[in-house]
């Protein structure tokens, strides 16, 4: 049974078992793998994605769920790595080995689209569902508040 | 580099096909060879090659890395050595993961050793380079090379200044004989423009846009995935199983049983399930029905080990280190000190869990490795698939962490035998509860330690008895008959002077596999030796950076135990960061009720490293508000990376601080997933200030050396702020009560 969304602005129709996780039709139907595999239980954050703007563990979400919902991955964030967020995220040499930050910066995006001037305490509870290993949050934390000057002096 | 296998040393130089001329420069990598560069050329030309760098003629300059990335920045520090040398912009840089060939390459990745082994090497491939392509300026234009100069990637003569680019010389320059590489000229360190600059990561951007590709994005056409089951208690072997509902999930194409045996295999027995995609495969994998023979392990658990903990401290250990008569003034001693700390067993938890993807064809093997030995991963690959070694190319992708536990070949070894029964490219993946529950962790350790002041609170004797369940000893047989080798680090080489020193260990038996975790050895020794430390300055009556100083005492350098070939510690480098940390720190000055200051200072992995914490304590619950590091790893190439890598030491020796317990029952982890087993999160992560010493002395680690001051800091700014004192980790209520 074909199921169809809009992914990254593009209209998609895969036909899988509906209950199989939209991480793995993302990851191994489509071949879209900058979205990641950590836990499978929504623990660790590093499958986000957003549905229909909010941000969302994808390891655990049924692709029959988004039937119809607009998806958005870190492939459709920007082409080019233009995106103010992953701007500040290249500043501040956030990464370590990386994994993670999928699904970090998928949900800093999202905080930053509720709250475009987030305090130190709205990070705290938008980013802790995201586990980073390599313990990179100080600068994570300092992206995101370089992210939303940016884009306050864009707007 | 498809025929890089083929080069030897007398292809030092070659001409690449495509793409015109390219000029390859190899250097080594081994401190062996290092060391043996120089006093013996001879030798040094028999030791395969180890690295390239090309140089094509639109001017680019690649390294080609044969070490890892795995998080720890090495992708940018290698080619910042190699490209300061040569003179070119970083921005022509580029970086190429080399081909797997252990005759060249000295592949692995660990030990922090990987600027330290590659500093001057790659210093003297750059600078060969350069002399090179100077020469072949000079020769064009019919000068002395004296009177030309390299700058930004190109040759600059005369005046009014001529310029050609390495592009439009590496033809002629590739044609030139190799400088010797021990007496090549090497730039004056007060010119230096790139090493000791902050450099953001090579792959920064690749690592924001979801572009890289770590182990788990290896994509083959034709590919199955294939998820395992495995015996849950270690050492189990494989009673019966059934695939028939297993084979009933949608998607699933096999069930492959497989045996894993030698060196570095994890389990005996494991049943692939193999499918179109993960998911199906882990529905597969989860609906088999499968009956195991636990064996004799599914008795352990982690109570009975700690009673095994106190059976052996209750009796003397092996003599490990013995100076003066420690017993005999511990025994006469007005004022003795004895405290017993214990620390459980500890997992990797890479955010990538394991995975490794392979096809096994006739005539050859492929593999997609995310490893730091790549060289192992092939001879694993090749043995299981009947094959030449050279017949197996690995390629190593980006880690989704490592922190050791990817030196393993476990996984490895898995994907060779379900890829060769299944003849397709197969990707074994593991789930994060299998990640969780075949580690290779952190040994688990017991501690007791006695200390003796004189009248002037001088350190009149020590004592650490240990009994852990060894690495080694999982290891091989020298392991066991020399278990404590690798189980105290510099904890046996303390710098606080005393005329009497023992050390003393007993093995503990555990079927639970150990190997190197996050600093290893160190990251116990670390919180024992300067918690006990601590201990010992507050039954002096003395302020806790006041009494180790003093115990450090004069400036002198301090043979490391058991390890000839390493340098000394020096004790004025070591003062030199605790003083630093003091200062920045804010030592000595007030802090309000509840909150409490604790310092702790470590040498690992040749480098000095020393942090004070500041920590809050209510109702029970701690919270490391801040943490100032001073760290001395010589020579800083790339300080922002550097201080990267002490922010992350800093989280993962909080995650041991905090959570990090696995814990045994009925011969098997308890914890699974992050659920019961937790790392720290933003929420919990300290203000860390990392003061860089920008030393002149050599390049040494810099990837662990953060970690082992973490727990002890820490814990004894609990005691400044509490008067209780944290003997064993994870942190408990109970402790704090």
């Amino acid at each position: 049974m074909a199921i169809s969304f809009t992914l990254n602005g593009k209209s998609q129709s895969v036909d899988v078992s509906p209950d199989m996780p939209l991480l793995w039709v993302l990851r191994d139907t489509l071949n879209m793998t900058g979205t990641k595999f950590g836990c499978g239980m929504a623990l660790c954050g590093a499958c986000t994605v957003h549905i229909n703007g909010e941000a969302t563990r994808s390891c655990i979400t049924p692709v029959s769920s988004v039937a119809g919902k607009k998806i958005t991955t870190i492939e459709g964030l920007s082409a080019d790595g233009s995106h103010p967020v992953q701007q500040a995220w290249m500043e501040e040499d956030v990464p370590q080995c990386g994994y993670c930050q999928s699904g970090q910066i998928m949900s800093a995006v999202a905080l930053l689209s509720k709250k475009p001037n987030p305090t130190d305490a709205d990070i705290d509870d938008a980013m802790s569902g995201n586990i980073c290993r390599c313990g990179t949050y100080q600068r994570i934390r300092k992206a995101i508040h370089r992210a939303a000057s940016m884009q306050a002096g864009k707007a | 580099m498809g025929n890089s296998s083929a080069v030897t040393r007398r292809d030092f130089l070659k001409t690449g096909a495509a793409g015109g001329a390219a000029l390859v420069i190899g250097f080594h990598l081994s401190p062996l060879a290092l060391a043996d560069q120089a006093q013996d050329q001879e030798k040094k030309s028999i030791n395969p090659l180890d690295a390239w760098v090309r140089i094509t003629p639109d001017n680019r300059v690649t390294l080609i890395l044969g070490k890892s990335e795995m998080g720890q920045g090495i992708m940018t520090a290698l080619p910042m050595i190699l490209a300061e040398e040569l003179c070119v912009d970083w921005k022509q840089v580029s970086v190429e993961q080399a081909p797997t060939n252990p005759k060249i390459y000295q592949h692995g990745t660990g030990g922090s050793g990987s600027v330290a082994g590659s500093w001057l090497p790659l210093r003297r491939a750059g600078a060969a380079a350069r002399e090179m392509l100077v020469a072949a300026a000079a020769q064009k234009w019919e000068v002395s090379p004296d009177t030309c100069e390299a700058r930004d990637g190109q040759v600059v003569h005369g005046n009014p200044k001529r310029y050609l680019s390495y592009g439009e010389l590496v033809q002629a320059a590739a044609k030139l004989p190799i400088p010797n590489l021990n007496t090549v000229p090497l730039k004056n360190s007060n010119d230096f423009t790139l090493v000791g600059h902050d450099t953001r990561r090579f792959e920064a951007r690749d690592k924001t846009t979801g572009a890289a590709m770590f182990g788990i994005d290896s994509r083959v056409p034709g590919m199955l995935f294939a998820v395992v089951a495995r015996c849950p208690v270690f050492g189990g072997e494989l009673a019966s199983f059934d695939v028939t509902k297993a084979k009933a999930v949608p998607g699933v194409r096999d069930v492959i049983p497989f045996k894993t045996s030698g060196r570095g295999a994890s389990v005996s027995d494991g049943i692939a399930v193999l499918a179109d995609n993960s998911w199906a495969a882990i529905q597969g994998r989860n609906a088999l029905e499968v009956k195991w023979n636990e064996g004799p392990a599914a008795k352990e658990s982690s109570a009975e080990l700690h009673r095994a903990f106190l059976a052996n401290a209750a009796k003397p250990g092996s003599v490990v280190r013995n100076e003066g008569h420690a017993d005999a003034v511990l025994a006469s001693s007005p004022k003795r000190i004895e405290a017993a700390y214990e620390l459980p067993f500890a997992p990797h938890a890479c955010m990538e869990p394991m995975n490794c993807t392979v096809h096994i064809r006739p005539d050859g093997a492929e593999a997609w490795v995310p490893t730091q030995a790549p060289q192992w991963a092939q001879a694993v690959i090749a043995e299981a698939a009947k094959l030449p070694p050279e017949k197996v190319t690995v390629h190593t992708t980006l880690m989704g962490g490592g922190f050791g536990r990817r030196y393993q070949a476990d996984f490895v070894m898995e994907a060779a035998q379900v890829a060769k029964a299944s003849g397709k490219p197969v990707m074994v993946l593991w789930t994060r509860e299998d990640d969780m529950q075949h580690d290779f962790y952190r040994p688990a350790s017991y501690h007791k330690m006695q200390g003796a002041l004189d009248a002037q609170g001088n350190l009149a004797a020590w004592k650490h008895f240990q009994t852990s369940t060894s690495i080694a000893a999982k290891w091989n047989q020298d392991g066991r008959e020399k278990p404590w080798e690798g189980e105290f680090g510099t904890g046996a080489t303390i710098a606080y002077t005393t005329p009497n020193l023992r050390i003393e260990y007993t093995l503990a038996e555990s079927s639970v596999p150990r190997a190197w975790w996050r600093s290893v050895e160190h990251s116990s020794s670390g919180f024992v030796v300067e918690s006990f430390v601590d201990e010992l300055a507050a039954a002096a009556g003395q302020d806790p950076l006041a009494f180790r100083l003093k115990l450090i005492g004069g400036d002198r350098k301090i043979p490391q135990f058991g390890e000839d070939k390493e340098p000394p510690l020096d004790t004025a480098r070591l003062k030199g960061v605790l003083r630093l940390a003091a200062s920045k720190g804010d030592w000595g000055k007030p802090l309000a009720k509840g909150m409490g200051r604790g310092i702790a200072t470590f040498y690992s992995f040749n480098s000095y490293t020393a942090a004070v914490a500041e920590v809050s304590v209510k109702d029970n619950a701690v919270q490391l508000l801040r943490l100032v590091y001073a760290v001395d790893c010589g020579r800083p190439i790339n300080p922002d990376g550097i201080r990267a890598q002490v922010e992350s030491a800093a989280i993962y020796g909080l995650s041991a601080v905090l959570h990090d317990a696995i814990t045994i029952s009925g011969g098997r982890v308890e914890q699974s997933n992050f659920h019961d087993y937790q790392m720290p999160r933003i929420h919990e992560t300290p203000k860390t200030e990392v003061h860089v010493v920008m030393s002149k002395e050599a390049p040494t680690g810099i990837g662990e050396p953060g970690l082992p001051v973490v727990a002890p800091a820490m814990c004894n700014a609990i005691y400044a702020a509490t008067g209780k004192r944290i003997r064993r980790l994870p942190l408990r209520n109970e402790d704090l009560a």
